[in-house]
């Protein structure tokens, strides 16, 4: 891959690569599948280590497992919605991640839970956060030459919970409107918020990380004053276009609703973790 | 790019030698180089599920999945999907469901009914909904396709 630098690129399950190549978005030398590498592969769970996600672990591999859906079930929210069961066959969370759609998924899941791309290349090995990793539409920061490995997730935290939920006017099989995904952690007194992730999809040129949004229910009463707030402030932070899927308005409007049903579906959970 | 490359796979059951170019499809190797037409051809970009097969027990859309990746793997399409004694229980419950009409997505739902079906017979309208999900019909309205699935299942069952 070093070899033809952008004019190489890595395929997993392939159910968007193929796809933008046969439409001749790009045109490339040399599409190395990357599903034999063993590294690429593993889906190491344990709640001392976290979870290790190889680039190409398909996504019916993570919903399917007991331990993934036990620890991490906003994990779980995002995979087992991505397209039909064929493409869940196929498509890896690392892939969905690496084409950096401002509308994919898995993104805002991971960025929730604090996930790191481990990236190898010609210069060694590095880690990136991923609310860092997608810089473009359809462009992330890998340089050529450049590979996503694996990503990896902290142990969740003692009263924990995340939820990933999207709008799509159909009941399947649709690109979101727009997505929230937040992570929250309970105080001892299971009653107030002792920090919170939210991180939106679609409302903007990449997912976006609402650093503010969670900051501010730090502290807070997990109630519904609090999941108002913090879905104003999504709302303040969701930067979206007009297009054939939604307009501003809507999207805005969504991006709040959206936040405040995962916060409470997030909350439920980190009550019963 | 047009140097053919020699993939050795097990397609229904029977080993089967190909050769294809990197850049083609399973699809368009069962279509075009083996000569297996019941898998069909929709979109071609993974919505509709006219080309779905069974890979190593895994549902896929074979539009997007290489022709070269084959090597080694276990493929069932709809071609094996009938026994020589006679139609399976979910082709027999189509036929008499009426959950046809110009036919060209019925091999992809049947094909993936069965994979549904062999892991879940007892699987219900709701489940069964949503795992044909991936297949779409723009004739029958679904419905008639549903109920055979649950007929299918029911048979399946033993019932």
């Amino acid at each position: 891959m070093a070899e033809k630098g952008s004019r190489a690129r890595a395929m997993a399950g392939g159910t968007d690569i193929l796809v933008q190549l046969r439409g001749g978005r790009f045109k490339i030398d040399r599409l190395v599948d990357i599903k034999g590498v063993p590294e690429m592969n593993q889906l190491s769970c344990s709640t001392a280590e976290g979870l290790t996600l190889g680039a190409a672990v398909p996504c019916y591999r993570i919903y399917e497992d007991q331990t993934i859906q036990k620890m991490y079930p906003g994990l779980v929210d995002a995979a087992f919605i991505i397209g039909g069961i064929q493409i869940q066959g196929r498509a890896s969370v690392g892939g969905n991640l690496c084409n950096a759609s401002p509308s994919g998924d898995t993104i805002p899941a991971l960025i929730a839970l604090g996930a790191i791309c481990v990236i190898e290349g010609p210069k060694g090995r590095r880690t990136l956060p991923v609310e860092d990793f997608c810089v473009a539409p359809g462009k992330n920061a890998m340089e050529d030459g450049e590979l996503l490995v694996a990503l990896q997730f902290p142990p969740p935290a003692p009263r924990s919970g995340a939820h990933y939920l999207r709008f799509i006017p159909r009941n399947e099989m649709d690109i979101a409107v727009a997505g929230s995904g937040v992570s929250v952690v309970l105080d001892e007194d299971r009653q107030h918020i002792k920090s919170a992730r939210i991180s939106l999809a679609a409302v903007g040129p990449t997912p976006i990380f609402a650093r503010e949004a969670g900051d501010l229910l730090a502290g807070k009463e997990a109630n519904e004053e609090s999941f108002e707030a913090a879905a104003e402030a999504a709302k303040a932070a969701a930067r979206p276009i007009t297009d054939m899927r939604g307009t501003i308005k809507q999207r805005v409007h969504l991006s709040g609703v959206l936040t405040k049903r995962a916060l409470r579906k997030a909350v439920a959970r980190a009550k019963e973790a | 790019m047009s140097e053919k490359i020699h993939v050795r796979t097990q397609i229904n059951g029977s080993d089967v030698d190909f050769l294809c170019e990197n850049r083609q499809s399973l699809l368009e190797v069962l279509r075009d180089v083996l000569d297996m037409t019941g898998t069909k051809e929709g979109c071609n970009d993974g919505n509709c599920g006219a080309c779905t097969v069974i890979v190593d027990g895994t549902l896929i859309d074979s539009c997007l999945m290489l022709g070269v990746e084959a090597q080694g793997k276990s493929i069932t399409t709809i071609e094996g999907v009938a026994s020589p004694d006679g139609l399976h229980p979910i082709q027999q419950a189509f036929l008499e469901n009426a959950a046809l009409q110009c036919g060209i997505c019925t091999p992809g739902f049947i094909v993936a009914a069965k994979a549904l079906l062999e892991r879940e017979p007892d699987a219900d309208e709701g489940r069964i909904r949503h795992w044909l999900a991936g297949n779409l019909c723009r004739c029958t309205g679904y419905d008639k396709i549903v109920r055979a699935v649950l007929d299918a299942g029911q048979t399946m069952r033993g019932n």
